[in-house]
């Protein structure tokens, strides 16, 4: 369909979002970035360019960054969410991709109202959800005592994610278990979408060529859904890099985030030039993943055409 | 064993929510025949495949190769190879992998495999493209790809399922006959499933029509052709012009066959009984056409018999051959097919009177 005539219509048809980009992140991230390089005024941020003498001059403090590599604790809340994120996204995969893959294999006619309990939690408020979590994991919550029930406590407090039997809550695991509850779905939709459109003959040519069901899952099904795992880990990974609200409520003293940590220096320190460093940085994290995606993409585009 | 119990079917029927797809079919498959298949869509030659392949389970009946009975075997455990309808080829994976893949998941080690993928990319002519992947393929390509991977394990018996159905008609003539030699040249006993019955005729040995779950004639091509046993088996191989009547004369040598405005006589008794419905099957190529009538054949006593004459309706020019649609004096249309053997030769043009006249052994007479 042609929008517009000419290249002009064009242009703006590409335009469009390139300009919504442009206005609502790269300007904001420039903001951000100018921040980060600043002198903290008592009360303001200091401007770093300024008409003195009769000449510009800017002032560039990259000291906040050079902290960024002394002091280590800000190295170690960035392992901590690369960490985290990482654990998060890699159980949403061992459990969103069974969940995706019996998904698409079910029934035609079921399919719409699997779909729909994928995504129904989504209906209710983020933060409820994961508030009901910290009552359940709580002492003599629900989700605790049938974890206490079947020992299965002991087993985490064994493997150090809990510091001992029946203390859940404010521990890694309760922090894992949150980040994996809310991203589950992002991992699941773009799973069973890759995993719904499979030639499902592909299998039969595999069987007929002497394949067992597993060889033929592991040598044609994954190979073949490698983009939805991508996107799927990439849609669990990013945010959870970053995520503040689950570390928040479900985290404890040792489960330091880099969104905590965002959190502190600009309404308890107060300092928005180490604030936005620390942004600035997080954001450099998560977009190479994101370049590295995009990349295969292309490549996957390039080889269709 | 004898040979001819290569593959046996026995009393196959496979039922879907009651309807029977696969209806009691039995039959007996020689070693290194190509047998094929022939049948409108829904007339469960599919089925009768997949069954073969393992891919569904019979209701009923057996199906037994060079002795081993194949029931509960699944498909990975089955000495044949399938070619897929628009060949299933795996998009991840290059031409050679997709060649191998059979091959490894025997455990045969890498020299060997190598070596076997090596050998059938040269027996398809395909060595250059080993590395590529099937969507950098042409359709013909990815078709011999197909035929490689299917007979890279030397399978005791290879299944096509529609092998040419995804070509276009230009390349399918072409590829019909590679196909054809590939699968002579190995020498492997086929089955395959076709609704195209020029395919059929070209590759198979023998042909087994098929409708509504159930072999209707099975036969070498030019039997079935040439000798169809039913209205259906006639009417679906090739072009052909069916004339309902009733036996007037059946004696050894001749019958006689009462179309209204159409006389058959015919060469051979019937072994019928005299007035009873029956219906002559005439092939449109058999019929001379002419603006002339014609001398009766020696053998045909002199009057109306097999001649007609007509005005030509419609002519449709093929260049090889002309087919005329003549209109009998009852409004019945005569189908009729003349080879232009000449470049000028006396031709008619629409609207002509016509003769139209065959032998005596032209026509099939069916009962059924």
């Amino acid at each position: 369909m042609r929008i517009g005539r000419g290249p002009g219509g064009r242009a703006a048809v590409i335009g469009i979002p390139y300009a919504w980009l442009a206005a609502f992140f790269l300007l904001p991230f420039l903001v951000v970035a100018k921040i980060s390089v600043s002198e903290m005024e008592t009360t303001s941020v200091k401007d770093i360019v300024a008409w003195k003498d009769g000449a510009i001059a800017f002032s560039l403090k990259f000291g906040n960054y050079l902290l960024l590599t002394q002091d280590s604790l800000y190295f170690s809340t960035y392992v901590a969410s690369l960490n985290y994120a990482a654990v998060t996204t890699l159980l949403c995969l061992a459990i969103g991709y069974p969940f995706a893959y019996f998904m698409a294999r079910s029934r035609r006619t079921l399919q719409p109202a699997l779909l729909m309990l994928v995504m129904l939690p989504f209906w209710t408020s983020f933060l409820l959800r994961v508030y009901a979590w910290k009552a359940l994991l709580s002492e003599q919550g629900l989700a605790a005592n049938a974890i206490e029930a079947v020992g299965l406590d002991r087993v985490l407090a064994f493997f150090g994610l809990i510091p001992g039997p029946g203390q859940l809550m404010n521990t890694p695991f309760s922090l894992v278990l949150g980040m994996t509850y809310t991203y589950l779905p992002f991992m699941i939709l773009p799973l069973y979408s890759n995993l719904t459109k499979m030639d499902l003959r592909l299998l039969e040519a595999a069987s007929d060529l002497g394949a067992t069901a597993w060889t033929a899952f592991w040598k044609i099904t994954v190979p073949l859904s490698r983009a939805g795992i991508i996107a799927g880990a990439m849609l669990v990974f990013i945010p959870c890099v970053g995520e503040y609200v689950i570390p928040e409520l479900l985290g404890g003293p040792q489960t330091q985030m880099i969104g905590r940590t965002l959190w502190d220096e600009f309404f308890s320190n107060n300092d928005w030039p180490m604030a936005c460093t620390v942004a600035v940085t997080m954001v450099l994290l998560v977009i190479v993943p994101v370049a590295v995606f995009s990349r295969y993409q292309a490549e996957v585009q390039e080889r269709r055409a | 064993m004898s040979a001819e119990a290569f593959l046996q079917i026995r009393n196959l029927v496979k039922e879907f929510d009651g309807h029977r797809a696969v209806d009691d079919v039995s039959i007996d498959i020689v070693k290194g025949e190509v047998f094929a298949l022939l049948g409108s869509s829904g007339c469960g030659k599919t089925t009768l495949l997949r069954m073969l392949a393992g891919f569904e389970t019979p209701t009923s009946g057996s199906i037994t190769l060079e002795g081993q009975d194949l029931a509960g075997l699944p498909p990975y455990a089955r000495p044949m190879n399938m070619m897929f309808q628009s060949y299933a080829l795996f998009p991840h994976l290059s031409v050679a992998d997709n060649i191998a893949f059979g091959l490894r998941r025997d455990g045969l080690p890498a020299a060997e495999v190598a070596a076997r993928v090596d050998a059938m990319l040269k027996l398809v002519q395909l060595g250059a493209f080993a590395k590529r992947k099937p969507h950098q393929l042409s359709g013909g390509q990815q078709q011999r790809v197909a035929l490689a991977r299917s007979l890279a394990k030397k399978p005791r018996l290879l299944l096509l399922d529609e092998p040419l159905g995804a070509l276009d008609k230009k390349l399918r003539e072409e590829t019909q006959i590679e196909l054809a030699n590939i699968i002579g040249d190995v020498g492997v006993s086929c089955v395959m499933v076709t609704h195209d019955q020029e395919e059929a005729m070209t590759m198979a040995s023998r042909i087994a029509v098929m409708s509504q779950g159930r072999f209707l004639q099975v036969g070498a091509p030019n039997e079935v052709y040439e000798t169809p046993t039913s209205r259906f088996v006639a009417g679906f191989i090739g072009n052909v012009n069916l004339m309902d009547g009733t036996l007037v004369e059946d004696e050894a040598d001749h019958a006689v066959v009462d179309c209204g405005d159409v006389k058959h006589w015919v060469g051979h008794g019937i072994t019928g009984t005299l007035g009873m419905p029956v219906t002559v099957a005439l092939r449109p190529e058999k019929i001379r056409v002419g603006a002339e009538p014609p001398e009766p054949a020696p053998e045909i006593p002199a009057g109306e018999f097999n001649r007609v004459r007509g005005t030509v309706k419609d002519m449709a020019y093929f260049g090889s051959f002309t087919v005329y649609r003549l209109q009998l004096a009852s409004g019945r249309i005569l189908k009729i097919s003349q080879s232009n053997t000449e470049r000028h030769g006396a031709s008619l043009t629409l609207r002509d009177v016509a003769w139209a006249s065959w032998s005596p052994l032209a026509q099939v007479v069916l009962t059924q």
